[in-house]
């Protein structure tokens, strides 16, 4: 490690140990991951490695979090995106292509994978 | 760098640590491996979460899922439960005294609901060992705003701004403090932290040093700053290794950094550190003495004035603040002294860290803000009393503390309410009493700890403290004579008036303070050779209650000294010659039968 000379030094390292302590925080934005023993063996496991590898790629502040079976397991992997103050979408069937697109067009841009949702829940 | 999906926090403070941590992380680890894991989640371990009771404590984020009391076996249930399916283990979520509801979420949990964390705050949050983490939550952040936007004399007044006061016991205005060094003329001056955690039941400071061992080295080298101090002193007692570890690794990852030695952060400004091992004597927490220690002679204190900040360490114009105080700091400068001095009461701004111990559910460490009541403390974050017993008494401030007795439980804490109901901030700790506590039996214990602490320099505190426990001695033997408590109430006035240093002064306060408020109970041991709680082993016989008394000869085959006669079917007694109050009987009765009395 190279030594801090100076302020500017120090923030930029704070910007890039920041990013490693997202996950300690809550960011607003959230993917929630189905991982029932149903969506494990559809393939939740390969669908957040991809969301996860993208997030890194792109540096964006997301927190990824699971949970269990919510009993529509012919539609797993069941992925559910939450953006503050945007209704919750849950995507269905989510293979790696559609796992990249959510995170490119959906948490980036804001615009919903039409093709993939399988429901929505308002905002509260 | 790529972050992680989750993070396993586990706590890795001495509390946790004697609970078995480091088995719990490795069971983490392996556990990750061995599911293809270990590049999805980071194991963190940390300084202490506070809630001590409830250790080994491992939180799970992004969730904030708080697991209690984790064992080796228990990593494998979260790892395959929670990590890979998205299951909360629920039977090791926290459940509040009879309650039966589990409760997921750190935030949710009433301990820490009402805390307000300042010099905590990257306790149990970062890793102590990793300056990353630290700079990470906006470390040395204040550091470099104090070097680039502020001269030393705009950096005191900040402090005397804030409103902050010495968080180690007396309660001086820290900013002043600073300023009388600032102002003293020399070509070399100290800063000097007081590590010497002494008190009985009191473990912040350790605390922060294990868990946050960065914002102390930043408080201190802003204080070198602000006072023209080029070089500090950390003295710890050895009794604290993890501490000293933990502290010598921040030290010399803030040296490799640049943080510490010469140019900080290209000021000019130069400040180096060193760790002094005290050998765990009571004394040592006294300025003067602790000084002494320092510069290799015996630690005893000397009399005041000169104060250090005109003539310390080595003759030259120190400055002393306690671990507390100088955590405080960096947030002071980062946030603003106004914003500091808006948290608290009129006179005592900020928070206060408290170690609660005795007779409570919930014993660990918490942060409050000033003016928040001890029922508060006592009851919504500690839980109350332990066994459903009834509360009895508060010992705030550790021996140089008082007793607060149940009808002042609504008093706001802060340093000068303390002081008017007769006892003191002290160190923060915070020991609970219930109705099986003896108050001349808890006096006596204070006093015994100050009487062989005191280091014998001055007469009224060597000579003073050894005849009033020898009174006190005598009185739960059964012994007191009239007269013996207002021989007390003077020779304690007298040593508190006469004695050398902050030790003694203050050695009679939980003599002064029971007796102002629990009298009858030294009346009850004088006049009527009895001890109301039951605790004083001279004052108390065991009797068996003849109605229920089942004659099952239980308690007679457990006795030691065979003082129990009877058969079955046959009513027992007990011979008070022969009992030496073991108290092995009670605990075998099954239908309650004897009593102490």
């Amino acid at each position: 490690m190279s030594k801090i000379k100076s302020l500017e030094d120090l923030r930029r390292l704070r910007v890039e140990q920041e990013r490693n302590e997202i996950t300690r925080q809550n960011t607003g934005v959230q993917v929630i991951v189905g991982m029932g023993t149903c969506g494990i063996a559809a393939g939740a496991r390969d669908a957040m490695l991809t969301i996860l590898e993208e997030i890194n790629k792109r540096n964006l502040k997301v927190n990824i979090t699971q949970t269990g079976c919510i009993g529509m397991c012919q539609h797993e992997p069941l992925i559910d995106v939450i953006i503050p103050g945007e209704d919750r979408i849950t995507y269905g069937l989510v293979t790696k292509d559609i796992a990249r697109k959510i995170v490119a067009e959906h948490i980036v841009n804001n615009n919903i994978v039409k093709e993939a949702v399988i429901g929505r829940i308002e905002k509260q | 760098m790529s972050i992680y999906r989750g993070h396993i926090l586990v706590c890795s403070g001495t509390g946790c640590v004697s609970s078995g941590t480091n088995k719990v992380v490795d069971g983490f680890k392996s556990n990750l491996d061995s599911n293809n894991l270990e590049n999805e989640f980071l194991v963190v371990e940390t300084g202490c979460h506070g809630f001590c009771e409830m250790g080994p404590v491992a939180i799970v984020y992004p969730e904030g899922t708080f697991y209690t009391r984790v064992t080796p076996e228990d990593t494998e249930k979260i790892v395959n439960e929670h990590l890979l399916k998205g299951r909360i283990v629920k039977e090791l979520l926290y459940s509040p005294p009879q309650s039966e509801t589990k409760i997921p979420s750190y935030k949710e949990i009433d301990f820490y609901k009402k805390q307000l964390r300042i010099a905590l705050r990257n306790c149990g949050y970062i890793n102590p060992e990793d300056i990353h983490e630290y700079i990470g939550k906006g470390g040395y952040e204040a550091l470099g705003k104090v070097l680039n936007d502020m001269t030393p004399q705009q950096a005191v007044e900040e402090m005397k701004k804030s409103g902050l006061r010495g968080r180690g016991g007396g309660g001086f205005p820290t900013g002043l403090k600073w300023e009388f060094a600032s102002k003293s003329e020399s070509d070399k001056k100290y800063i000097i932290c007081n590590a010497d955690e002494g008190d009985p039941g009191a473990f912040m400071d350790r605390s922060i040093l294990e868990g946050d061992p960065h914002s102390l080295i930043e408080g201190m080298i802003i204080a070198g700053y602000a006072i023209g101090a080029d070089e500090g002193y950390v003295y710890v007692r050895a009794e604290y290794p993890l501490a000293i570890r933990r502290l010598r690794t921040a030290i010399n990852q803030a040296e490799e950094f640049g943080l510490l030695g010469d140019d900080l952060l290209g000021s000019g400004f130069s400040f180096k550190l060193q760790i002094k091992e005290g050998a765990g004597a009571f004394v040592c927490g006294e300025e003067t003495a602790l000084m002494a220690s320092i510069e290799g002679k015996r630690g005893m204190p000397r009399p005041r004035p000169p104060f250090p900040a005109v003539r310390g360490l080595w003759d030259k114009p120190s400055n002393i603040n306690n671990v507390e105080t100088f955590a405080n700091v960096p947030v002071i400068y980062e946030k603003g002294a106004d914003w500091f001095a808006s948290i608290g009461t009129e006179k005592s701004k900020g928070t206060k860290v408290f170690a609660l111990t005795g007779k409570i559910n919930n014993t660990g460490l918490a942060e409050v803000p000033m003016g928040i009541s001890l029922r508060e403390i006592i009851y919504d974050i500690g839980g109350g009393v332990t066994d459903n017993k009834k509360f009895k008494a508060v010992q705030i401030g550790g021996p140089s503390g008082g007793c607060i007795p149940e009808e002042l439980l609504d008093l706001p804490v802060d340093y000068d309410s303390l002081i008017d109901a007769g006892a003191m901030m002290g160190s923060g700790g915070l020991v609970v009493m219930d109705e099986s506590t003896c108050m001349v039996d808890l006096a006596k214990f204070f006093l015994n700890f100050t009487q062989s602490e005191s280091c014998g320099k001055c007469t009224p505190c060597r000579e003073g403290t050894k005849r009033m426990l020898e009174i006190l001695e005598r009185i739960t033997e059964g012994e007191g004579k009239e007269g013996d408590i207002e021989l007390l109430e003077e020779v304690g006035e007298s040593i508190k008036l006469t004695s050398l240093c902050g030790l003694g002064q203050t050695a009679p306060n939980p003599i002064l303070s029971t007796l102002q408020y629990f009298r009858h109970e030294y009346e009850a041991h004088i006049k009527d050779k009895r001890c109301p709680a039951g605790a004083c082993s001279s004052l108390t016989t065991y009797k068996i209650k003849p109605e229920l008394c089942k004659a099952c000869t239980l308690c007679k085959k457990v006795c030691p000294v065979s003082a129990i006669t009877g058969e079955v079917k046959k009513l027992h007694e007990i011979d008070p010659e022969v009992c030496i109050k073991c108290g092995a009987c009670v605990e075998k009765c099954k239908f309650n039968a004897i009593y102490k009395g």
